[in-house]
């Protein structure tokens, strides 16, 4: 495959040259010499041309992107919210590729087309009130149907109201690693503040307040176990530097910062299982064991060790720079039935359980 | 100021250092802001090697990076200094002062038909105080824990922190002064734009007949004035924060086992403040390219820039919203999402007036007599590029979408587009344009047709594919996505960006090639080559203080009457006058 792209590229960029090299001899060794360094006919020609052929090469290169790249973009959301914001994803996308096919067409089939000729004239054509006004209104009122439909999306995504259903859990970021808090049998999350992190000779991992009652049942782990189907409430907490929590598959990120704590809410409609059979993640998968094949096979040959299979799991990533090991700073997330997630929490170890001596 | 200006005895120190003639500064802004383009595009190659193949070892980083690469593989912490660097370099010193530098000082007084600046020595500080912090900034390369590590913007506490990575040491502090020193320049220069361009205008030069470069260097320096300053005072709470142990953004830090004292400040009050002058900043870096754009189009179209009131309302719009929109680079900071909405809604209403420019563009072209000298294509090029790159804002300022691209290789792909390259373009554009202007001699035309279409088909190349990086879910920033076997089917992708990434660097070769022998070999200049109507090709080819001999031209037209029927000649000059009966466009 990388071959094969690698080849298309060279083609294009070779047909660019030649094309260049072409426009190159004509001027040097045409029969007028002409030497002002001000474009005459021919270059207007030449160039002209390019320009339409340039436009034929934005349009090639998008749909071989799609045909190319296309299985590397995410699947659709696994959160109740997240499907609406594809939605809104798609409707934009739609427009931008509606508007963008049609100006770059007339900006470079213009440039081809009124590609200079000695004797003619240009026309001397400098205003129309009306044409500014479509032009004006047009943005205005497609732009004000997208703001409407975003800003009822955002609304609704980003107004988290407390509520007996929903389960609250704490994300807590570090360099370079997260950790998650669930609130226990109580609840209610107790307090913590990075005071407490030097108690109990550094178990106390996200700094519990010992002394509030609320968080001796609290429970701290290091990878995220949520219950489809059920509101998730996410109080988010940072130790040292800015991390943020981002987590594609569920539309889901916000920054987490230290001194303050930020929020964000979903809905998990997908188990990891449930993903991992869907057709396009099984082809996903699968092409990345076989480029992982590949690469064992290299490893191998030099004597290393060979990777790993790929299983696919939902990821927790932090996308706010925070240091060397950025590109590393990883949780991985588990979306399971409601009974398999209580199942799995009554077996962590609660925080009073953990600092008794 | 008089003719008598042009008679001072020169020494090379006044001439070619502190010279105070807003032509050399010109020349001094732009030589030294490529200078700073090659360094910033150096390293942009360096960790585009890096991502395409990751941990390997290259002779490149063994020379250029020495104990920073051990046996040649590129260290985590150096592949942020390198994207710190690039994003500071290519933003600030290439794109603010080297394109806005070089032309609102080369352009501002030819074209408005001034003999110099208001202040000549104002602005040869300035040109001198950019030259200061453009050492120190190279100086950080070079000290023992590195440059500034922490992204172009610089968040703290990561920025704030020496514990937290070493290039928050002495790095970061030679990063915070030397751009104290920039804003100070700038605004320097700003100020003098400004006052120029409001008193110095000749005879005739009414406001609505001002070319549209002009209108755009002019709304610029506004925009600088206003936004600058307040960088300078998140640089300086976070200058206190580092070194006198403030905590304006810092609060309940635990760090390399230790609690720090800071309480009560916030970060999030940095970002409200760095984005105040980082939005604005686009549109720094933007309008001047949009404004070389509007002569250079308009005059090798042989037509009338089409909608000129448009445009300037347009430029006028965008400088007011620019102001107002910052907080959708906050969207998931933290803040209120009441505030996200209302920046969702200026930020979109901005696509408003960009829209309307780049229709006003396409409508030049329709109808015109297109001369495609390299200026023109590298416009032609910005008004494509503005567009795609523009397009995809709609997704980025709609903070329910912002969501999941924040902060991804989508946002990369989006802002180099919209701004790196549009505004690339524009120097290139205004560079060939007016090289006759600067040097008295043409560039080689065939070599800037290579520099172009090398360079148009690799920015896609690099840019397109980005976007599929940013919605297969891949955060920016990250030294090496190896971490995550989800993203190994990105391996061929970024492999392709590379590969067009070194093609287009290369393609810069030839433009420098170009650019420094025809300094000293190009063909001579005429007077007009272009026959462009503004006033700076009514001064002679040769350099003279005060640039016109005898008097100021008078202006007796606006700038865009090509191919005006009735007249021979498919140009009229500023400064000849009406003929009889011959009535000028009402605008």
């Amino acid at each position: 495959m990388t071959a094969f792209i690698l080849f298309a590229i060279l083609v294009l960029v070779g047909v660019a040259i030649w094309q260049i090299t072409k426009i190159f001899e004509l001027s040097q060794f045409g029969q007028t010499k002409d030497d002002s360094q001000v474009a005459n006919d021919k270059d207007n020609h030449r160039n002209g041309q390019l320009m339409f052929a340039f436009l034929v090469f934005i349009y090639l290169f998008t749909i071989y992107s799609f045909w190319a790249f296309g299985d590397v973009l995410l699947p659709d959301a696994a959160s109740e919210h997240g499907q609406d914001i594809d939605r809104l994803m798609w409707i934009s996308f739609a427009l931008i590729f509606f508007v963008q096919t049609i100006t770059q067409a007339l900006l470079h089939y213009f440039s081809w087309k009124y590609r200079g000729r000695k004797g003619q004239k240009a026309l001397f054509y400098a205003d129309n009130d009306k044409l500014e006004f479509i032009w004006t209104i047009i943005p205005v009122i497609t732009l004000a149907g997208l703001i409407m439909y975003g800003l009822f999306t955002w609304t609704a995504i980003m107004n988290i109201e407390e509520n007996d259903e929903a389960l609250v859990v704490e994300l807590y970021a570090q360099q370079f690693n997260w950790k998650a808090r669930y609130a226990g049998a109580d609840g209610v999350l107790g307090d913590a503040n990075v005071r407490f992190l030097q108690d109990f000779d550094g178990l106390n991992l996200v700094g519990i307040d010992a002394s509030d009652p609320n968080g001796l049942d609290d429970v701290v782990v290091q990878e995220l176990h949520l219950p489809k189907g059920r509101e998730i409430i996410f109080k988010m907490r940072s130790q040292d530097v800015l991390h943020s929590a981002y987590m594609p598959h569920f539309r889901a990120q916000m920054n987490c910062v230290p001194g303050m704590i930020t929020e964000f809410a979903f809905t998990p409609s997908m188990t990891t299982e449930e993903m991992r059979q869907t057709p396009e993640m099984a082809a996903k998968v699968q092409k990345i064991n076989k480029i992982r094949y590949e690469n064992s096979q290299a490893l191998i040959a030099n004597g290393e060790v060979a990777l790993d299979a790929y299983q696919f799991d939902y990821l927790l990533l932090c996308n706010k720079i925070c240091g060397a090991s950025h590109y590393n700073m990883q949780m991985k997330i588990v979306v399971e039935e409601e009974r398999d997630f209580n199942k799995w929490l009554a077996q962590q170890t609660t925080f009073a359980q953990t600092i008794q001596p | 100021m008089g003719a008598d200006h042009a008679h001072h005895k020169e020494t090379f120190i006044t001439k070619y250092i502190f010279s105070q003639d807003h032509k050399m500064i010109a020349k001094q802004y732009l030589i030294t802001g490529l200078i700073m383009g090659i360094i910033g595009i150096a390293m942009s190659l360096l960790f585009r090697l890096q991502l395409a193949w990751p941990e390997k070892s290259f002779w490149v980083f063994d020379t250029f990076l020495g104990k920073w690469a051990p046996e040649g593989v590129m260290d985590p912490n150096v592949y942020l200094a390198l994207v710190t660097i690039h994003g500071t370099l290519m933003v600030f010193f290439v794109l603010t002062a080297g394109l806005s530098g070089t032309f609102s000082n080369l352009l501002i007084p030819l074209q408005i038909g001034a003999r110099d600046m208001a202040s000549g020595l104002l602005n040869m500080i300035s040109y001198w105080l950019f030259f200061l912090s453009s050492v120190i900034m190279i100086a950080s390369l070079f000290v023992e824990s590195g440059p500034a590590a922490a992204g172009w913007t610089i968040y703290p506490p990561l920025s704030a922190l020496p514990q937290a990575q070493p290039g928050s040491g002495l790095g970061m502090t030679l990063w915070l002064v030397s751009m104290a020193i920039f804003i100070a320049s700038s605004l320097l220069g700003s100020l003098n734009y400004i006052v120029t361009v409001i008193n110095l205008r000749t005879k005739g030069m009414s406001m609505t007949r001002l070319p549209l470069t002009i209108w755009a260097f002019f709304v610029t320096a506004i925009i600088g004035v206003v936004s600058f300053p307040v960088l300078l005072s998140a640089a300086l709470l976070l200058i206190m924060d580092r070194s006198f142990g403030t905590s304006f953004f810092l609060s309940d830090i635990f760090i390399q086992g230790e609690v720090l004292h800071y309480q009560g400040g916030s970060p999030v009050l940095y970002e409200h403040l760095f984005w105040f002058l980082g939005h604005p900043e686009v549109y720094i870096v933007l309008l001047p390219a949009l404004g070389i754009t509007s002569e250079v189009l308009a005059t090798n179209a042989r037509k009338p820039i089409f909608g000129y009131r448009a445009m300037v309302a347009s430029i006028l719009a965008i400088a007011f919203l620019s102001t107002i929109v910052w907080g959708h680079h906050m969207f998931i900071s933290g803040m209120n999402p009441f505030l996200g909405s209302v920046f969702t809604f200026t930020t979109l209403l901005i696509a408003i007036p960009s829209a309307v420019k780049a229709f006003n563009y396409i409508t030049t072209l329709w109808k015109g007599n297109l001369q495609m000298n390299p200026g023109m294509l590298f416009s032609i090029g910005l008004v494509s590029t503005f567009i795609s790159g523009g397009l995809t804002g709609i997704i980025l300022g709609d903070s329910t979408l912002d969501i999941n691209v924040h902060d991804t290789y989508f946002v990369v792909a989006h802002f180099h587009l919209v701004m790196g390259i549009s505004a690339l373009y524009g120097l290139f554009a205004g560079v060939y344009h007016w090289f006759p202007k600067m040097f008295g001699r043409m560039m080689n035309k065939n070599l800037g047709y290579l520099h172009f279409w090398v360079t148009a088909i690799c920015a896609y190349g690099v840019f397109f594919p980005m976007h599929f990086i940013g919605m297969a879910g891949l955060p920016r920033r990250y030294y090496s996505n190896t971490a995550f076997p989800y993203f190994d089917d990105l391996a061929n992708i970024n492999v392709i960006i590379t590969i067009f990434a070194l093609i287009a660097g290369a393609a810069q070769l030839v433009f420098l090639y170009n650019f420094i022998a025809s300094i000293f070999y190009g063909k001579k200049a005429v007077q007009n080559p272009w026959k462009s109507n503004t006033l700076e090709w009514t001064t002679p080819v040769e350099h003279i203080h005060g640039n016109w001999p005898g008097e100021i031209p008078h202006v007796e037209r606006w700038a865009y009457d090509y191919s005006k029927p009735g007249h021979d000649e498919d140009f009229i000059p500023q400064n000849v006058p009406l003929a009889e009966g011959e009535e000028e466009l009402q605008h």
